[in-house]
């Protein structure tokens, strides 16, 4: 008989949603029931191989997913009902489409004799996820299940990874159907034949930037999350490279890790509040190797003056990201791994660098004396603790533990991306494109679950973590010991910082007023909380943190009036960096730049 | 939407094209042209529910131009439609127009009819006038210059069936306006590439 992949058991459509993901190495599951989504809670209380996490927030099951996704490359399952459960998880799945994490978001429905009627509890799913996610469906036929659970993973994390929405009506999930086995090939969509993204690059285009790379005297490279998405292999192959070639290495928010923060080619991270040294040489390099960044806004700057006299290669698995916002000079269509494996290979057929040694020794002496500002220089004198230093601090207790950092948005989130260095990629998890507050701890829940004996602490901030403060109460139900390191300026800072910088100082609304006990509120949720305010307590405090088999608050106060240099200011160009708060009052923004954020 | 004043993109160079040396690049003076030019594209979709929800809302969510979309099912075997559409924008823009259709999972094929040589397209649109005497006559009289067939009237109205490229339904239009013009229903353009190759091929 011929192996269609069809088995003749009848099973119900929750059954087979569960085999399906059973079949797709799913072991976690992040989700909360409602009405719609019954008969799928009823399957999945009767098998063991997938354990349930019960957030206590829809927005929370998605950022868990994606702490989950992040922090191991798999793909994140997330089960919400119909109606309120999946507009909440809206925020969610838009974080994962920016950021590009691998999700798979199967959401409630009303019966499908019922769509359009404005039943209790539903909401036209796929039309308002359909800008939120990768891809998105409405299965309205029990047979078509299981196909289309099998293609909505490898959607999920084939090409440019991004979430995708499978809406179930509950009349689809009580019928009876077959189950279809995931098809054996890579390319698994039956129902869509064209979706086949480009992974291996056009040898004449890597070809092409390997020969600019080579004759280039003034090189960086740039890189980004793409290299995280590709897996491991990338970032092994990103630091062979990146040895091969001595030439100096920047990255993006998303792309921390992948290369080492110990090596000395490394320039820190770019962007608006990157490292000196790094946004210089963006401005100056002769040849800029991207790979897998986006040439985002928070990245260039103003694109009047992005890197002007520089050629550019540009590495993206996604051809939409290719001349965007930056016309590039060679754009190479493929997969971070499969392009560096590649121009690892042609560097070497065609003997390395073209130009003088000398050459590269001098823009090292340019970089060095860029480094020599030493812009990350901050002072810890006196009794009030810098955020700075609380980073710095926490980053020297933990290095030597495998740890896992997720934060919230603001300050906070970028010194923890300035001052906690990582070695290895998928240790860093943070919402960069779309910032969203609220982040860090369901991600923390997340990174913990799939990573049960690392360390996991969310860097936060006293107003972000408060936006979904509830899945502490997950955390202490999955007895998942995560940290939640809370910087505490009583400010928005990030917020205050512009308000001083483009307003006058007037600071509406940005002071975290009425802010509860973070001690207190630690111990209401069975987890333990600790404050501390003196610098000379600091290190006890982190070690009795780390010690701690529980999730525990610390309430970390610190300087309020600090503020995240340096700073490139909205409308300015990379050369253009305030260093330092006395910097500020020199450089005015002006123009188009108020109106940027 | 100043689309009006959109240009018809010129022909790539000999030497602009030698340049083009592998996949995905475009010449660099090409992509900085800040001019703006109408595109006409093909794009073959699987004719599912959503997916003309899918392209709408791209361009609006990005901010393209749509001059003219047009749908419909081209294969029902395989149940694939074909979406054709009007766009402008600078070369940039349309580039990316193209390469974020293409990366939508039912999008099998976006062709750029304007790029990629002579194309034909077409437009058909019901145009109601009405009138008595001379401007009826002279409705009339129009009508068959434009070689348009009259499919419905009355002792005081016409409908015109038109069809050409839509410069010709626009300039008919135009023609009818002092003489009564009561309404007009478009198809929008559909177009397709001159010669043998299909757009699968
Ligand atoms: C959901 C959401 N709402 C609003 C914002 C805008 N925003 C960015 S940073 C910030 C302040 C964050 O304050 P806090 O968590 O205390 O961090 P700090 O900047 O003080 O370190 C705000 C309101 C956002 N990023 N996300
Ligand atoms: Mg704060």
């Amino acid at each position: 008989m011929p192996d269609t992949g069809i088995t003749e058991e009848r099973l119900n459509g929750a059954a087979i949603v569960l085999k399906a993901l059973q079949e797709q190495g799913v072991d976690v599951i992040f989700g909360y029931p409602g009405g719609s989504v019954l008969p799928i809670y009823d399957e999945l209380f009767k098998q063991n191989s997938i354990r349930h996490v019960l957030v206590r927030h829809e927005q929370g099951a998605v950022h868990a997913a994606e702490g989950y996704a992040r922090s191991t490359g798999k793909v994140g399952v997330v089960l919400v009902t119909s109606g309120p459960g999946a507009t909440n998880a809206v925020t969610g799945l838009m974080d994962a489409l920016m950021d590009s994490i691998p999700v798979v978001c199967l959401t409630g429905q009303v019966p499908t004799h019922l769509i359009g009627n404005d039943a209790f509890q539903e909401a036209d799913t796929t039309g308002i996820t359909r800008p939120c996610t990768k891809h998105n469906y409405l299965v309205k036929d029990v047979d078509q299940l299981a196909r289309t659970v099998h293609e909505a993973f490898f959607v999920a994390k084939s090409g440019r990874p991004g979430p995708v929405v499978i809406d179930l009506p509950k009349d689809v999930v009580m019928a009876l159907g077959t189950y279809t086995e995931a098809p054996k090939t890579s390319a698994p969509s039956k129902q869509h034949t064209a979706y086949k993204p480009r992974v291996v690059p056009d040898r004449a285009a890597v070809e092409a930037a390997v020969e600019l790379m080579r004759n280039s005297k003034r090189p960086v490279f740039y890189t980004g999350g793409g290299v995280i998405n590709s897996g491991t292999r990338a970032s092994e192959l990103l630091r062979e490279l990146v040895k091969l070639t001595g030439f100096p290495i920047t990255s993006t928010l998303m792309g921390l890790g992948a290369f080492p923060a110990a090596d000395e080619q490394w320039l820190g991270m770019l962007g608006m509040h990157g490292l000196y040294e790094a946004n210089l040489a963006m401005f100056h390099c002769d040849v800029m190797i991207n790979i897998g960044a986006r040439f985002d806004d928070r990245v260039t700057g103003n694109l009047k003056f992005f890197s002007p006299n520089s050629k550019k290669i540009h590495v993206d698995i996604d051809p939409s990201s290719i001349n965007k916002n930056v016309i590039v000079d060679i754009p190479v269509l493929g997969d971070c791994a499969h392009v560096l494996e590649e121009m690892i290979k042609i560097w070497k057929e065609k003997g390395g660098s073209k130009v003088e040694a000398k050459a590269h020794k001098t823009w090292w002496r340019q970089i060095e004396e860029w480094r020599a500002r030493d812009c990350l220089k901050f002072e810890q004198k006196g009794k009030i603790i810098k955020p700075q230093y609380a980073i710095q601090r926490l980053y020297e207790l933990t290095k030597n533990r495998k740890t896992f950092i997720t934060t919230e948005v603001g300050q906070h989130q970028m010194w923890a991306a300035q001052f906690y260095r990582f070695e290895e990629p998928n240790r860093w998890l943070t919402s960069g494109g779309l910032g969203t507050m609220g982040y860090g701890l369901p991600a923390a829940v997340g990174a913990q679950m799939a990573n049960p004996d690392a360390l996991v602490v969310d860097i936060a901030g006293e107003a972000s973590i408060l936006m979904n403060i509830q899945e502490l109460s997950t955390a202490v139900q999955f007895r998942l010991p995560v940290k939640i390191f809370i910087i505490n300026n009583q400010y928005m800072g990030m917020v205050r910082q512009w308000q001083e910088l483009l307003h006058g100082g007037r600071y509406s609304e940005s002071y975290t007023d009425a802010l509860p006990d973070f001690v207190k509120l630690a111990e209401a949720y069975h987890c333990a909380g600790l404050r501390v305010s003196d610098p000379d307590k600091l290190d006890d405090t982190i070690k009795e943190m780390m010690s701690i088999n529980k999730p525990v608050i610390v309430d970390v106060l610190v300087d309020q009036k600090e503020n995240c240099f340096p700073m490139i200011p909205s409308g300015k160009a990379h050369n253009e960096m305030i260093l330092s708060a006395e910097d500020t009052t020199k450089k005015v923004i002006t123009g188009e730049g108020l109106a940027l954020v | 939407m100043g689309t009006h004043m959109a240009k018809t993109p010129q022909k790539p160079e000999p030497e602009e094209q030698a340049a083009n040396i592998y996949e995905g690049s475009i010449p660099l003076a090409r992509l900085k042209d800040k001019d703006i030019y109408r595109h006409v594209m093909a794009v073959l979709v699987d004719n599912e529910s959503g997916v003309l929800a899918r392209v709408v809302g791209l361009f609006s969510g990005r901010g393209y131009n749509i001059e003219s979309l047009t749908v419909s099912e081209v294969d029902k075997e395989k149940k694939l439609s074909r979406i054709n559409l009007v766009t402008s924008g600078t070369r940039q823009v349309v580039e990316q127009i193209k390469a974020q259709l293409g990366r939508l999972v039912p999008v099998h094929i976006v062709h750029d009819l304007t790029d990629e040589g002579p194309s034909v397209s077409r437009e058909l649109a019901l145009v109601k006038v009405r009138g008595v005497g001379e401007k009826r006559v002279e409705a009339l009289r129009i009508g068959d210059i434009f070689r348009s067939n009259v499919v419905d009237s009355t002792t005081e109205s016409f409908v015109f069936e038109v069809v050409g490229s839509d410069q010709k339904v626009d300039a008919f239009i135009d023609l009818m306006k002092p003489l009564g013009l009561v309404e007009v229903s478009r198809t929008g353009v559909a177009a397709i590439a001159r010669g043998t190759k299909g757009v699968q091929e």
